[in-house]
């Protein structure tokens, strides 16, 4: 805090902070706007259905991914068996996979064409489908699999801390009073982990509502593929929008419950410091079930899709190492570089001014802008489209009214609402970052320099940024990471003839020919790795 | 002349009252210490002295140029007061050098360099310039903030819990150097501490803070003997209470006999109130009939405990005699002193 802090950084601050919610602020406007004709019709034909999908969609893979990932999370949090420290981290590697990369991956063994019921049809002799029952993958069923193998990481995290920072003098207490492994488990364990299950099942129901290339693919209709449609199929923004709108509604409840639980999580985790990590040695059967566990969901979520898609790489080569495809890794690449450094500049300035300024309103602009990060990709495109568009009318009128020709659409038409986009998606990430390497730098540093007679400015230069280093750095990488893997955003606001990886992959996948991208999809899961190398090591540095 | 003059300073905080009304003058030369318990807003007082805390009332001077007061804000950076942090607050990225030159302002290059030699000598740290801040022990480090404060010529140091961190062993013998420095250049301090131990060590003035206001300012053996109310007395040091009544211009009647004050009483004959009395201002004789009954003994080393059982008084007593034992009978008296009456 410095008194005196110079209002121009506040104005400054504020300003970024309204670009920032602008696309929020637009949906909720749109959201209230007298009804039009298209949004009538959905809501009399197929909106009821929408809304039970996502619903009954967000149900499922929470579910699911709760129910894989808690043993995976307690058997390496409180026993050791062969591989555990290996299955620690490996078991975050699903993060990096796309759901619909792996649900395309599983299409191709599942279906009827596929290896799998090739096999079974060879050794029982049937000869039609009429002869057997094999369930059909592209269904709601199936797709709230996919999701759920590869967002468990999430619930497999929150869950492992809680279970690890457990006290053990807790768990010797309900020995001693005679309750063995299993019943300290269900009485203890597993209620004292409930707050961060519940943290997070809320943020894979979030993640589950904001995916669209999954069920879109899967030809399952939701709230977000209906938002694309209603886009891109009858032109209808408006429509769109209060679509998003309701989404968003659901993100906040979320949210809500999110934050509930985080607060109940403080209460529950909040033990002494743990000296000793006590566990389970397990031995026999109960070893190798403990290890199969975690080897199967290991292989069924990450190995077997990326050695389907190194074959596919391996067989298709020539055509997948191509001129489109150096062309598109090159316009992933740049986009991501701009967006991180434009994050990062814009993040350094809100949270500086959090910092110094002794205005308490003045901790608002960053919390505004952090605020990009809930709206799903579809969500954001039309937050995004609607006053970007409404600019381009207004300049181009405004050139009409002198009689000249207008420049046509030069903020919602070219790669400027893609990156604006972008920026106000991953600046949570950007100011998470650097809010957090400002935590390590002690408040009297800014003090001492101030009454050493250093003005505001030259704090943030000589000062703050030296020290802030490693966060600018963190924030770029992911931020940089999460551009390269976006994909409702891009798919919905790029030009014209404009592709970078992810849509290039996309395209591949829902023209059912991944064979021939699967190289790009390859790029995507290594760049994807790169923030789970630098997460796992934080947490090694945790412990 | 005095370095810094406080009037009638109030703070408030979230529509809380943290400083109620301080007045404080602080004369050229004088290290002055804000002692108190945690929250009792010494450190918001040393925070509005340096600028970094805002005041809703009074004023705050430094050599008679008005920093804080009505419609009068002289941000920090133009106070030139130096201050040292509990955690010393040294630039991490900084060599020692770069952090002692680091508000020297409008010197040439090799004057420089001498003021980094000066500062160097000064805090006993020649050719460590070069070391960054986690090369050094806690005691350099305390050492170095203190060169980056002097270094710049400051009208007035502040200091904020600046012993707190240094190991205990060191750090009597690291205050006595630090006040030998601020004393031989002549600087005007003011220091924070909740410790009255340190603030004997190196304060040569007390405030002695209750709720954000001060109890008692003066200098510190005058706080310590003739405190201005209990609450001094009892933050000070251990103190006896002994019922008494006035009987002449310097004598009391007490259990103890007559005591008789070396200075006049500020009561009128006859008032009836309590003495305090230190520990260390009884004595203890040996006396088979004495009025005192020992009923327990604590050995302190250097000095023994005694608790005496007088009438229905008991009192504490501490002597340098270690011979006495649970259950023995002694006589008590009194050292000669000014008598202090509540």
């Amino acid at each position: 805090m410095i008194l005196g802090f110079p209002k121009s950084w506040s104005t400054l601050s504020y300003l970024t902070a309204i670009c920032f919610a602008l696309p929020l602020g637009a949906i909720c406007i749109q959201a209230l706007v007298p009804d039009e004709a298209v949004f009538g019709h959905l809501m009399q034909t197929v909106l009821p259905t929408y809304i039970f999908n996502t619903l009954a969609l967000m149900l499922f893979v929470s579910l699911g991914a709760l129910l894989i990932a808690v043993p995976a999370a307690w058997s390496v949090a409180r026993c050791d068996f062969p591989g555990r420290n290996w299955f620690q981290w490996a078991l975050l590697l699903p993060l990096a996979m796309p759901a619909y990369v792996v649900a395309y991956v599983y299409t191709d063994l599942l279906d009827y064409a596929g290896p799998v019921q090739g096999w079974l049809r060879q050794v029982n002799g049937w000869q039609s489908p009429m002869d057997y029952y094999f369930p059909d993958v592209r269904t709601l069923g199936g797709a709230s699999v996919m999701l759920a193998l590869v967002l468990f990481p999430y619930i497999y995290l929150l869950a492992r801390t809680a279970f690890m920072e457990q006290s053990p003098s807790l768990l010797h207490a309900s020995r001693v009073m005679g309750a063995g492994p299993w019943r300290s488990f269900w009485r203890l364990n597993l209620p004292m982990a409930r707050p961060a299950l519940a943290v997070g099942a809320a943020l894979v129901a979030m993640e589950t509502a904001a995916d669209f290339a999954t069920v879109s693919y899967f030809a399952v209709p939701t709230l977000t593929t209906a938002v694309y449609d209603t886009w891109l199929g009858y032109g209808s923004l408006a429509a769109a929008a209060k679509l998003s709108a309701i989404i968003l509604l659901v993100v906040f409840c979320l949210i809500g419950a999110e934050r509930f639980a985080r607060r109940k999580q403080q209460l529950f985790q909040k033990q002494t410091p743990i000296t000793s990590h006590e566990r389970y040695a397990l031995s026999g059967s109960k070893a190798w079930l403990a290890s199969g566990y975690c080897a199967v969901l290991l292989l069924l979520a990450f190995g077997l899709p990326v050695w389907v898609l190194l074959g596919y790489a391996w067989d298709y080569f020539e055509v997948s190492w191509s001129q489109d495809f150096w062309q598109y890794s090159l316009n992933s690449l740049t986009i991501a570089l701009v967006v991180s450094l434009i994050t990062v500049v814009f993040a350094l300035l809100l949270m500086f001014v959090r910092r110094c300024s002794p205005r308490k309103i003045d901790m608002l602009p960053s919390r505004l802008a952090s605020t990009g990060y809930a709206l799903p990709g579809t969500v954001l495109a039309i937050g995004v489209l609607v006053p970007l568009s409404y600019l381009d009318f207004a300049v181009n009128d405004l050139y009409a009214y002198f009689d000249l020709n207008g420049p046509g659409l030069i903020f919602s038409g070219t790669l400027f609402v893609l990156i604006f986009a972008f920026a106000i998606r991953f600046a949570a990430i950007a100011i998470g970052s650097i809010e957090n390497s400002y935590k390590q730098i002690s408040p009297s540093l800014d003090m001492a320099s101030v009454t050493m007679g250093m003005r505001p400015g030259s704090i943030l230069t000589r000062i703050h940024l030296p020290l802030l280093r490693s966060g600018i750095f963190a924030a770029i990488l992911l931020v940089f990471i999460e551009c390269m893997k976006e994909l409702p955003a891009a798919l919905l606001l790029r030009p014209v003839g404009f592709e970078n990886l992810a849509t290039y992959v996309y395209q591949f996948v829902s023209d059912e020919q991944l064979e021939q991208g699967a190289l790009g999809a390859i790029v995507i899961v290594l760049v994807g790795l790169v923030p789970l190398i630098y997460l796992n090591r934080s947490l090694e540095q945790g412990n | 002349m005095s370095t810094l003059t406080i009037e009638q300073v109030h703070s408030d905080y979230q529509g809380q009252a943290i400083l109620k009304g301080l007045d404080l003058v602080l004369h050229q030369g004088e290290i002055a210490a804000l002692l108190g318990p945690s929250g009792c807003g010494k450190t918001t007082l040393l925070k509005a002295i340096a600028g970094l805390q805002p005041i809703s009332q009074g004023r705050i001077s430094i050599n008679g140029r008005l920093l804080s007061g009505p419609d009068v804000f002289v941000p920090s950076e133009q106070r030139e007061v130096g201050m040292i942090f509990q955690d010393y607050a040294l630039f991490p990225h900084l060599t020692v050098a770069e952090n002692i030159l680091f508000g020297v302002k409008g010197l040439s290059k090799s004057d420089r360099q001498s003021r980094l030699s000066e500062m160097l000598a000064l805090v006993k740290l020649e050719g460590l310039g070069g070391r960054y801040p986690h090369e050094l022990s806690g005691g350099q480090q305390q050492r170095v903030s203190i060169a980056r404060a002097l270094a710049y010529e400051p009208e007035l140091l502040l200091l904020d819990e600046p012993f707190s961190n240094i190991d205990a062993k060191v750090r009597g013998e690291m205050m006595v150097e630090i006040r030998e420095i601020l004393k031989q250049r002549g600087v005007s301090a003011v220091f924070v501490t909740h410790s009255k131990d340190e603030a004997f060590v190196f304060a040569d003035k007390l405030a002695l803070f209750k709720e954000g206001a001060i109890a008692q300012y003066g200098d510190a053996e005058a706080l310590y003997a003739l405190p201005a109310d209990k609450y001094v007395a009892e933050f000070l040091g251990q103190v006896n209470y002994l019922s008494c009544e006035v009987s002449a211009r310097n004598r009391l009647n007490t259990l103890l006999g007559e005591v008789q004050s070396s200075s006049d009483l500020d009561k009128a004959k006859g008032y009836r109130g309590e003495l305090l009395l230190r520990p260390e201002q009884l004595q203890i004789a040996e006396d088979e009939r004495g009025e005192g009954t020992i009923i327990a003994r604590r050995f302190l080393g250097n000095l023994c405990h005694y608790s005496i059982l007088i009438g229905e008084e008991v009192l504490a007593v501490r002597s340098p005699l270690h011979h006495f034992t649970e259950g023995q009978n002694v006589a008590l008296s009194v050292t000669p002193h000014p008598a202090v009456l509540f």
